[in-house]
């Protein structure tokens, strides 16, 4: 009975809380996964409004362009799982709010765009919250190169994309690759939480 | 020496190198780096005085941008 067991892990789940700095492309797909899953808070971040040209590959509707991403994505969250508590947070993350927003998380998921944005959270946690998990996202503009994706890991820093292909011009990040990296680290936020998991055999 | 990079066994001709020296001979000339010595963070104003001995453990990611 599948379900039975997909029905435990989510109460399981309902203790943990999963920080998501950035709900573009990669936080918006990652959350959903999360919350799908049944992770019981998430607690999301950014400054940004939906616009048109997100509809291509993050986790908003044509009706929610032009509200702030944060107050859309905890819609669409309670929309598919209302189980889930999501705190959401209007900013621009800078160091201390990375401290004091996720300190009291059990993993923290990087899903910012810009390469200066990603350096600024992986010194953060890794100077100031050393213990915490930080999965991260990098590499994944572009369309084919299915297997050029992969995971590394280097402590508690966990590296999910390719590590490569940069966005630009000629080169998008598009819904499915950016999609299967969002769920990399959604599979990896889940590998920690349920490292402890005893299924109660049926 | 005899170092870790990424995962994998590398040998030098030097006995210790620079995080600077190191990335040079590799060929890592992009600007976004995250750079740890056995675990250890190094920030990027310590990459011309921290050193790689023999028997260390590097690991350097290059990010890019795109989410």
């Amino acid at each position: 009975m599948s379900f039975e067991r997909a029905a435990e892990i989510s109460v399981y789940l309902k203790k943990y809380t999963v920080g998501i700095a950035g709900c573009g492309g990669l936080g918006s797909n990652c959350a959903v996964a999360l919350a799908r899953a049944g992770v019981g808070r998430l607690v999301i971040a950014d400054y940004d409004i939906v616009t048109i040209h997100n509809l291509n590959r993050q986790y908003y509707f044509h009706d929610q362009i032009g509200r702030l991403k944060v107050h859309a994505l905890r819609e669409n969250i309670q929309r598919i799982n209302p189980d889930v508590s999501v705190k959401a947070f209007d900013l621009k993350l800078c160091t201390s709010d990375i401290v004091d927003l996720y300190s009291k998380c059990d993993v923290i998921v990087e899903a910012f765009d810009k390469a200066e944005m990603k350096y600024m959270i992986i010194e953060t946690v890794l100077t100031k919250i050393p213990d915490k998990p930080l999965v991260v996202g990098v590499g994944m503009a572009g369309w084919g190169n299915t297997n050029f994706l992969h995971c590394r890991y280097s402590e508690n820093l966990i590296i999910c994309g390719d590590e490569s292909s940069e966005v630009s011009e000629s080169l998008p990040v598009l819904a499915p690759r950016v999609g299967i990296v969002a769920n990399m680290q959604a599979n990896e936020v889940l590998k920690i939480l349920l490292k402890e998991f005893k299924p109660v055999d049926v | 020496m005899k170092i870790i990079l990424n995962n994998k066994s590398e040998t030098f001709d030097n006995d210790h190198l620079s995080i600077t020296e190191l990335l040079a001979l590799k060929n890592f000339t992009f600007k976004m780096l995250v750079v740890k010595i056995n675990g250890e963070l190094v920030r990027r104003h310590e990459f011309d005085k921290s050193v790689v001995r023999d028997g260390d453990e590097v690991m350097v990611l290059h990010l890019v941008s795109g989410g």
